[in-house]
């Protein structure tokens, strides 16, 4: 494709890139849940959601909050989770980020690491207490080494996401 | 990034009114998604047909992933091959690689000679078995500890059945599609199975820990039975798993604290199979006739 657009064909495959990109990634991410891969410890982070936080980071005007629920909705279905657990999460997720969004004067990379830090520490707990109601006698304690595994992922997550935008983005 | 200097979005109504809305929606979804949890805390098997067709959908995939992983490890290593190819030295390693892929396959065959032997044997001991399929994936990212089963509701699998493999006790079905199912492991945090240890008959509890250990709790008070090394079978009490499937060997007694690791490793076994129901009865809810003399009984 050149870099100007020639037809109107081209206009729209553009923008449908442009759009669809953040949205499909994400359900990618969803979509190794179904890899086959067999483990008794919780230790391999869920990237949908650090997908998810990771776009919302760096575009924040770009999704509504309520853009969380079918993707959750999506993500619930895929990974087995109640229905009901990823959607009220996430979107409870974005609606913090917009409130802090609108509280902090400046974002960096180390302020972006934080919040998602604490955005997974959040969304980790609230699965955990999700699964502690439905009868799960597992201690928190069991869910730490996934905690780390994700902060830790989420720098090399963001700057997948980084590339994905810039070609998004890219005429 | 700076934060916008105003949280309204411009001064056109429509605008304003959709960012509201946006929120409203946002708000209104969670309390929903809220309430669809909650059905499901009280009801766990409401969903059964929703999460039973997702199950479906996603089953070709999670299936197929193993030939995937392996075409794309193919790939890699063909590229690294043509580089070298040339050299004689390449053929040559080749050669060697050849011979060293045949002997593993060897192996495996005869890995897996042995474990259909095992399996055999095992189905001459258990006759009421429902199916034997695969272990195709597990809910690795999550709280839970479930894993996905390649058969389903048309192979005659139902919630509540046992699942185990030839070296163990693997867990139980609790969701159903037509042709993939899902089960809770025993190492998951909501799984019980009553359990009696081999050496003394000593009844207990094992319950999963939600690390691929479980924590067994005796009856007992003050004195702990259990010692390194002792295994420990199904008993047979509560209906639910048949008797003497071996389940765990003891692997630290920390105090009050006893530590098991399950003999049969999900991520290990290629075959599981899925067993009746012990005592059916067990698991239906009572009559009313009963549910009132019991009533009577108690007052």
């Amino acid at each position: 494709m050149s870099r100007i657009a020639g037809s109107s064909r081209d206009v729209a495959l553009m923008s449908f890139r442009r759009q669809a990109v953040p949205i499909l990634s994400t359900l990618a991410a969803a979509l190794l849940d179904l890899l086959p891969v067999v483990m008794t410890w919780p230790i391999v982070p869920d990237f949908a959601f650090l997908v998810l936080i990771a776009w919302r980071l760096l575009r924040p005007e770009m999704w509504q909050a309520h853009t969380a629920l079918p993707l959750g909705l999506f993500n619930d279905l895929v990974a087995g989770h109640p229905i009901g657990q990823s959607m009220a999460l996430w979107t409870l997720t974005f609606l913090l980020l917009d409130l802090l969004d609108s509280r902090v004067d400046w974002r960096d990379y180390w302020m972006d690491w934080l919040f998602a830090a604490a955005a997974i520490l959040f969304y980790s707990a609230g699965s955990w207490y999700v699964a502690r109601l439905m009868g799960s006698a597992t201690p928190y304690a069991v869910m730490l080494p996934q905690l780390a595994m994700s902060v830790c992922a989420y720098p090399l997550v963001a700057r997948l996401v980084v590339a994905l935008d810039r070609w998004r983005l890219s005429r | 990034m700076a934060k916008p200097s105003t949280r309204r979005p411009g001064f056109s109504r429509r605008a304003q009114y959709g960012l509201f809305l946006s929120y409203v929606i946002a708000v209104g979804g969670m309390l929903f998604a809220a309430l669809l949890l909650l059905i499901a805390i009280i009801d766990p098997t409401g969903f059964n047909a929703l999460k039973g067709a997702a199950l479906d959908v996603t089953r070709p995939v999670a299936a197929a992933g193993h030939g995937i992983a392996g075409f794309f490890g193919g790939i890699g290593e063909s590229v690294g091959n043509y580089f070298r190819a040339g050299s004689q030295n390449a053929a040559l390693k080749q050669k060697l690689q050849d011979s060293r892929r045949k002997l593993i396959e060897a192996r495996a065959t005869e890995l897996e000679n042995k474990r259909l032997k095992a399996l055999l044997r095992l189905t001459d001991e258990v006759e009421d078995e429902v199916a034997v399929a695969r272990i195709v994936g597990s809910s690795f990212d999550s709280a839970r500890r479930l894993a996905t089963l390649s058969a389903g509701a048309s192979s005659g699998i139902r919630p509540g059945q046992p699942v185990r493999s030839a070296d163990g006790l693997i867990g139980r079905v609790i969701e159903t599609g037509r042709w993939a199912s899902r089960i809770l492991l025993v190492s998951d945090g909501a799984s019980n199975v009553p359990v009696r240890l081999v050496r003394d008959g000593t009844p207990a509890i094992a319950g999963g820990h939600g690390d691929g250990t479980l924590d067994l709790k005796t009856l007992e008070v003050g004195r702990n039975p259990f010692r390194r090394g002792d295994v420990l079978v199904t008993s047979g009490v509560g209906g639910v798993y048949p008797p003497n499937i071996p389940v765990a060997v003891v692997v630290s007694v920390d105090g009050d604290r006893t530590v098991a690791k399950p003999l049969a490793d999900p991520s290990a076994v290629d075959y599981a199979m899925v067993l009746n129901i012990y005592q059916p009865l067990a698991d239906v809810p009572l009559s009313d006739t009963s549910e009132n003399a019991l009533r009577g009984a108690g007052q």
